[in-house]
C-alpha cells in the first residue's frame, strides 16, 4: 500500500536555519543528524533518525549491497517459465478435477487440436474439398503425441450387403470421388447422428478434423512442439487451399493461449505502465535523477519479486503474470513519497541530507505500515483454491516488500549519490482551496451528505447478487488472441467447444449391454437432446441402433436397441474386431464395459447456464435412473464451479486479511474507537465496487474472488492517512471534530487524491490485459480504490462529526507512543 | 495361428525361398558370423532361420485369459480359446478360429480369420445370439482386439513376407543374448511404421517387441515370457504383456493347455463350419 506524497507537512517549517545543499557530505550529514535530532520528539524517530544517518555514512555499501542483492535475486528469473496447461487453475483436491481426472483414466484423455475448415463456395462435399479434407485427416496422424484423428472422411462407416457387414472410410483412400459417390458421402455424413453438428454442420458448410493429444506430461515443451506442428500444417493447407477458410480450436490451442496471453501482457503492459509512470513522476518531481531514482527502485522490486518467483519455482500464468505491473504500481507510492517529501524540504531550503533525513524521519512509519498492510492483503490470496492467484499474491507480497526495503535504503542512498538540484524558496505550501472548500461542504451538509452516501451504499450493495458469475473459459481471452477469434468462428459456424461427460455407471462387468441399461441411456441421451443449449449429444446407443440396422440388412425399422443383452454384447464384439488404429471405442465405453461416456456438446452458453444443465441432468437421474447417478465432468465444468469454489476458499483469506489489516490500524492508531469508524470507509468501497460493477457489467468470473483482499490492503491506506491527521487534529491541537476534519482535509487531500490518481490508473493499465481475469480484476480495483477516495471524503468525515460529537477531548494519554502512523501527520 | 507368439509358418514365396537357399549357410553359422551382409540381407536372415525352426507344427490349439487393465488400474477379463492351422501356401497366413467363452453375454461367439500377406484379412464371425454368420469386410488389422492393447495384426502369424527387415545391433536381454531387428510392415493400411523385435540368439524366439505409430513414435511395448517347448521343437511363450505407453492401458495374455496336431483339417476352418465351433 502506497504511502500518501506530501501528508507530512508543515511542522517541519525550519528553513531558515541555512543550510546549503550542496556542502560536503560528512559536514551536511552531521548537520543534518543533529537538527534532525533535535525535531525529534519520540523514541521511534530518534531510531528512525539514527538509521538515516547510519544509511547516510554507508551511502555507497549500502547502495553497492542493495544493487548486488537485487542481482542476485533477479538471477532467479532465469528459472521462470509460462505454464500452458488450464489444470492449474485447480488445486490438487479440486472435486470437479478429480472427478474430471478419474473420467480420463478410465476411458481416454481428451485433449485435442480441433481443424474447423469453411470453404468459401459452402461445398463441403466437392472432390477438391472432400480430397483436400482426406489429405488433411492423414497428415494429422503425424502431430506430435496425437492418439487419434476424427473426420468425415475416416468416419467408420458400416453398412450390409446380404450377410457381408462392410466397415470402411467414410471418404476412402482410393475412393473415387464421382458425383454419385459424393451424394452418398453427404446423405450419410448429414444423417449421422455422430457426425451432425458437430463434426459436420447442418448446412453442410463447415466441418473440422478432431485431432486427440495425449500429452505425456513430461516436459514443459509438449503443448509448444504439438502447437508448431499443427500452425505449420495450417499454413501448409491454406497455401494450398487459399479459398477454405481454416481455424484452429481446442484444448491444447487453449493451453497455449494461456502462456501467449502471459507473454503478451508482459509485453504490453508492462511499457504501458512504465510510460505511465514516468509521465506521473516526472510531473510530480520535476527531477531528472529524483525520477530515474525511483524508476530503478521501482524496476529493482519487480525484478527482486520475479526472480525470487524463480528460485520458489512458479510458473507464470495469466494471473501471476500481471504482478510485475501490480508491483511496479503499488512500489512507485513509496518512492513518491519519499522524494516528494525529499524535495518539498529542499525548496525550503535545506540540504539534500537534512531533506533526505527529514523524509525518512516522517514516511519511515507509513511507508512500513502502508506495505504492510498490502502485503496482508496479498498473502491472503494463498486461501484462494486457484494456484496462479497463490502466485500472484505471493510474488507481489515480494515485490512490496522489497520496495519497502529498498525505499529505506537503496533510495536515500541513491539520492545521497547522485547528484540533485532543487532551487530552494519556491513551492513548500501549496494550499489546496478545493479541499477546503471540501471540506466546508462536507461538514454543513454533515446529515444529508451521510444519508446520500448511506443509501448510496445500500442501493448499490442490493445490486451485488444480480451479478451473474460466468467463466466461460474461451471468453477469458480477448479477440486479439489467435485462440478466441479461432474458437469463435468454430462457435459460430460448426458448434461449440464446450463439452460435458456423463460416465453412466452400468450394473455390472459387462452390463452396458443390458437392453434396459440401453434404453434409460438413450433415454437421458434424449432428455439432454431436449434441453436449451445443448448442441450434440454422442451415445453409443446410436451405434448399437446402427449395427442393429446393419445385422438386419440395412431396413430402417431395425434402427434401434438391441433387445438381448447377448446380441448387444456380440454387435459390440463384432464393430470392435472391424474398427482400425487408432478409432476404438476406448474414448466411450471402459475396459470392463461397465459404463459408458456420454459426451455433450454445448452452445456458446454462460457457466449459469450450464449448472442448471448439470442439475437438470442429477434431478433426471433421481427420478429416472437413480442406479445410474453420475457426476456431470470436464474443464466446462470445472470452470463452472471455479468463482464458487475461490469466493468460498477466499472468504476465510479476507476475513483474516481483513482482521489483521483492522488490528494493524487500531495498533497504530492506538485507538480502539478510531479503529472500528475505520472499518466502515474500508468496507465500504468494495460493496460499492462490486454495486457498480454489477450495475454496468453484470458478470463477473474468477476475479471476484480475489479483488476484496487486494484491494482492501490497497484502500486501507488512505483511511489511515486521513484518520492520523483527524486525531492529530483533536489531540494535539485541541480542535473539535469539525475542525479535526478541516484539518485532515487541508494536510492530507490532496495528497491522496495525487496517490489514489496514481494507484488507479496502474490498475486500469490492467484492462489492457488479453486476458479477461486481470481486466476484471484491474477495473474492480480501480474502482474500489476510486470509491474508496469518495468514502473517505465524504462518508469517513460526516460519520466521524457523528460519532465524535460533543466529545470535545476524546484524546487518549498516548500522545508520545502512538507514533507509528500518527508520526508522518504532522 | 499361433501367432500369439509371433512365430512363424513355413513360407516359400518365391523371394523367402531364394533367400533361404542363399542364406542358409549363413544361417547354419549363426547370424552373427563374419560375412559381408548388409544389415537389411542379416535382419532378412534372422527373420528366416526363426522361420524355419517354426515349420511343421501343423496344428495347434490353447486356452488363453485376457486381462485389460485401464490407466486406473481397473480389469476386465475375457476368456477366449484359439485353434489355428498351418497353411502350406506361402502367398497366405495361418487360419485361425477364435470362440470366445466369457464374458457369458458374447459366449459361443466364433471369429474364423484368413490371413493374408499384404491383402485384407478375410473374417467371418458367429453371432450365437443372432444364430447367423457375418462376413466382415474392412481392410483394418491395428485395431484393437476385443478392446486389448493387442491388435489383430499383432497376434497373427508373422510370415516372413509380411516385413522387410534390418538388423540393429546384438545385446544381451535378460540373461540371453539377442539380436535386436527392425522390421517393417509391407501392408499399407497397417498402424505402425516399424517394430523393433529382439530374438534370442539361442532358438530365436521373440522376447520383446517395440511398436511404432505411424508418426513414427514408440506406442507399446510386447513382452514374451514363460517360454515352454512343445514335440521338441515349437517354443511357445505362455505369458504376453503388452503396454501401451501413449494411454497407460496395458494387456497381459495367459496361455494354457496348448495342444499341437490334434487333427484338424481345412474343413475346420471354413464360414460354414462357424456355427458348429466349439
Amino acid at each position: 500500500m502506497p504511502a500518501q506524497p506530501g501528508d507530512q507537512g508543515s511542522q517541519s517549517g525550519s528553513s531558515g536555519s541555512g543550510h546549503k545543499t550542496d556542502s560536503a557530505p560528512m559536514n551536511t550529514s552531521d548537520d543534518a543528524l543533529a537538527l534532525a535530532r533535535s525535531r525529534a520528539r519520540t523514541g521511534f524517530d530518534r531510531k528512525v533518525i539514527n538509521f538515516a544517518g547510519w544509511v547516510l555514512r554507508w551511502r555507497w555499501p549500502v547502495l553497492i549491497f542493495c544493487i548486488l542483492f537485487a542481482v542476485a535475486a533477479a538471477s532467479g528469473a532465469r528459472h521462470l517459465s509460462f505454464t500452458s496447461d488450464y489444470r492449474v487453475f485447480f488445486g490438487d483436491d479440486n472435486p470437479q478435477l478429480l472427478t474430471y481426472e478419474a473420467l480420463q483414466k478410465t476411458y481416454t484423455k481428451d485433449d485435442n487440436v480441433s481443424f474447423v475448415l469453411k470453404p468459401d463456395d459452402g461445398q463441403v462435399f466437392s472432390p477438391t474439398f472432400l480430397t483436400a479434407l482426406r489429405d488433411l485427416t492423414d497428415a494429422s496422424w503425424q502431430v506430435p503425441y496425437s492418439t487419434r484423428v476424427d473426420s468425415i472422411t475416416n468416419f467408420q462407416h458400416s453398412f450390409a450387403d446380404g450377410d457381408d457387414l462392410t466397415v470402411q472410410d467414410l471418404v476412402g483412400k482410393n475412393l473415387e470421388l464421382n458425383p454419385a459417390e459424393i451424394a452418398n458421402i453427404r446423405a450419410v455424413a448429414l444423417d449421422e447422428p455422430l457426425l451432425l453438428h458437430r463434426v459436420i454442420s447442418s448446412d453442410a458448410q463447415t466441418t473440422s478434423v478432431n485431432v486427440t493429444i495425449t500429452l505425456p506430461q513430461k516436459s514443459e515443451h509438449e503443448t509448444a512442439e504439438v502447437m508448431s506442428f499443427v500452425r505449420d500444417m495450417a499454413e501448409k493447407f491454406r497455401a494450398e487451399n487459399p479459398n477454405v477458410t481454416l481455424v484452429m480450436t481446442g484444448v491444447v490451442p487453449l493451453n497455449n493461449a494461456f502462456s501467449e496471453s502471459s507473454i503478451r501482457d508482459i509485453k504490453t503492459l508492462i511499457p504501458y505502465m512504465c510510460g505511465i509512470l514516468l509521465l506521473v513522476m516526472f510531473a510530480l518531481l520535476r527531477s531528472l535523477n529524483g525520477t530515474i531514482t525511483a524508476l530503478v527502485l521501482i524496476g529493482l522490486s519487480a525484478l527482486t519479486a520475479l526472480g525470487f518467483a524463480g528460485y520458489m519455482g512458479i510458473k507464470l500464468t495469466p494471473p501471476s503474470a500481471v504482478a510485475p505491473t501490480v508491483i511496479l504500481t503499488i512500489a512507485i507510492a513509496d518512492s513518491i513519497h519519499l522524494l516528494v517529501t525529499m524535495f518539498r524540504e529542499m525548496r525550503k531550503g535545506a540540504s539534500k541530507y537534512a531533506a533526505i533525513v527529514e523524509s525518512l524521519r516522517v514516511n519511515f512509519g507509513p511507508v512500513f505500515l502502508t506495505s504492510l498492510t498490502t502485503v496482508m492483503g496479498f498473502l491472503s490470496l494463498n486461501f484462494s483454491d486457484a494456484p496462479p492467484f497463490h502466485d500472484l499474491g505471493n510474488i507481489s507480497s515480494i515485490g512490496v516488500a522489497a520496495a519497502w526495503l529498498y525505499s529505506i535504503l537503496l533510495l536515500p542512498a541513491m539520492i545521497a549519490v547522485l547528484p540533485v538540484r532543487i532551487k530552494a524558496g519556491q513551492g513548500g505550501s501549496e494550499k489546496a482551496a478545493g479541499m477546503d472548500m471540501l471540506a466546508e461542504f462536507v461538514i454543513s451538509k454533515r446529515r444529508p451528505v451521510l444519508i446520500l452516501m448511506t443509501l448510496i451504499v445500500v442501493g448499490l450493495g442490493a445490486m451485488i447478487p444480480q451479478i451473474e458469475l460466468n467463466d466461460q473459459f474461451v471468453r477469458y481471452f480477448d479477440e486479439s488472441l489467435e485462440f478466441r477469434s479461432d474458437t469463435d468462428f468454430a462457435t459460430e459456424h460448426l458448434s461449440g467447444v464446450y463439452q460435458v461427460n456423463w460416465s453412466l455407471p452400468a450394473a455390472e462387468s459387462g452390463g452396458i449391454s443390458d437392453p434396459e441399461y440401453l434404453a434409460k441411456a438413450e433415454a437421458f441421451s434424449n432428455w439432454l437432446k431436449g434441453q436449451n443449449g445443448v448442441a450434440h449429444v454422442q451415445t453409443l446407443t446410436d451405434t448399437f441402433k446402427r449395427l442393429n440396422m446393419n445385422m438386419h440388412g440395412d431396413e430402417p425399422e431395425w434402427y434401434r436397441l438391441p433387445e438381448l443383452r447377448d446380441l448387444a454384447a456380440q454387435y459390440l464384439l463384432l464393430f470392435e474386431l472391424s474398427l482400425p488404429y487408432g478409432l476404438d471405442l476406448n474414448n466411450q465405453i471402459n475396459v470392463d464395459k461397465s459404463a459408458m461416456r456420454v459426451i455433450v456438446t454445448t452452445d456458446d452458453i454462460s457457466t449459469n447456464q450450464l449448472r442448471t444443465l448439470e442439475r437438470g441432468a442429477t434431478a433426471w437421474f433421481d427420478a429416472n435412473f437413480p442406479a445410474g447417478k453420475t457426476e456431470a465432468s470436464s474443464p466446462f465444468v470445472m470452470f463452472a464451479y471455479i468463482s464458487q469454489r475461490n469466493i468460498v476458499g477466499m472468504l476465510t483469506g479476507t476475513v483474516t486479511a481483513f482482521i489483521l489489516i483492522s488490528l494493524s490500524l487500531m495498533f497504530a492508531l492506538r485507538n480502539f474507537r478510531l479503529g472500528v469508524v475505520s472499518l466502515v470507509p474500508n468496507l465500504v468501497p468494495i460493496i460499492m465496487a462490486f454495486g457498480i460493477w454489477s450495475i454496468f457489467v453484470g458478470e463477473v468470473g474468477l476475479a471476484s474472488s480475489v479483488v476484496t483482499a487486494t484491494s482492501l490492503g490497497i484502500i486501507v491506506d488512505a483511511t489511515v492517512h486521513f484518520l492520523s491527521k483527524y486525531q492529530r487534529g483533536r489531540r494535539d491541537r485541541n480542535e473539535d471534530a469539525a475542525g479535526a476534519v478541516r484539518y485532515a482535509f487541508s494536510t492530507v487531500g490532496t495528497a491522496l487524491w495525487v496517490t489514489s490518481a496514481i494507484l488507479i490508473a496502474g490498475f486500469a493499465v490492467l484492462s489492457f490485459s488479453t486476458f479477461r481475469i486481470n481486466e476484471d480484476m484491474g477495473m474492480l480495483t480501480a474502482i474500489a480504490i476510486a470509491v474508496a477516495l469518495i468514502a473517505d471524503f465524504l462518508l469517513l468525515p460526516t460519520l466521524l462529526l457523528t460519532v465524535d460529537k460533543g466529545r470535545k477531548h476524546s484524546g487518549e494519554a498516548s500522545i508520545g507512543t502512538s507514533q507509528l502512523a500518527t508520526k508522518p501527520a504532522e | 495361428m499361433n501367432s500369439f507368439q509371433s512365430q512363424h509358418s513355413p513360407r516359400r514365396s518365391g523371394v523367402t525361398a531364394i533367400m533361404l537357399a542363399a542364406l542358409s549357410v549363413t544361417a547354419a553359422f549363426g547370424a552373427g558370423s563374419a560375412l559381408a551382409e548388409t544389415p537389411e540381407e542379416k535382419g532378412l536372415a534372422i527373420a528366416v532361420e526363426a522361420d524355419k525352426r517354426d515349420l511343421g507344427w501343423v496344428d495347434s490349439e490353447s486356452e488363453l485369459k485376457m486381462i485389460l487393465t485401464n490407466r486406473n488400474g481397473e480389469t476386465s477379463t475375457r476368456e477366449l480359446r484359439i485353434k489355428s492351422l498351418e497353411v502350406e501356401d506361402p502367398t497366405v497366413g495361418d487360419k485361425s478360429l477364435t470362440i470366445f467363452d466369457r464374458p457369458r453375454d458374447i459366449e459361443g461367439t466364433a471369429f474364423l480369420s484368413h490371413t493374408k500377406i499384404t491383402e485384407p484379412d478375410d473374417q467371418w464371425l458367429y453371432l450365437p445370439a443372432l444364430k447367423r454368420v457375418k462376413r466382415i469386410s474392412s481392410a483394418n488389422k491395428s485395431g484393437p482386439f476385443v478392446g486389448s492393447e493387442f491388435a489383430y495384426e499383432d497376434l497373427i502369424s508373422q510370415e516372413v513376407a509380411k516385413y522387410t527387415y534390418k538388423w540393429l545391433r546384438d545385446e544381451a536381454c535378460g540373461d540371453l543374448q539377442c539380436f535386436v531387428v527392425e522390421r517393417f510392415p509391407v501392408y499399407e493400411n497397417s498402424g505402425y511404421t516399424k517394430q523393433v523385435v529382439w530374438i534370442d540368439q539361442q532358438e530365436y524366439r521373440p522376447m520383446k517387441t517395440d511398436f511404432y505409430d505411424r508418426k513414427d513414435s514408440l506406442l507399446k511395448t510386447l513382452v514374451n515370457t514363460d517360454y515352454n517347448q512343445y514335440l521338441d521343437q515349437y517354443w511357445r511363450a505362455h505369458t504376453l504383456q503388452m503396454d501401451n505407453h501413449q494411454t497407460g492401458k496395458s494387456t497381459t495374455l495367459t496361455f494354457d493347455g496348448y495342444k499341437f496336431r490334434i487333427g484338424s483339417s481345412e474343413g475346420d476352418f471354413t464360414s460354414n463350419r462357424l456355427k458348429r465351433a466349439r
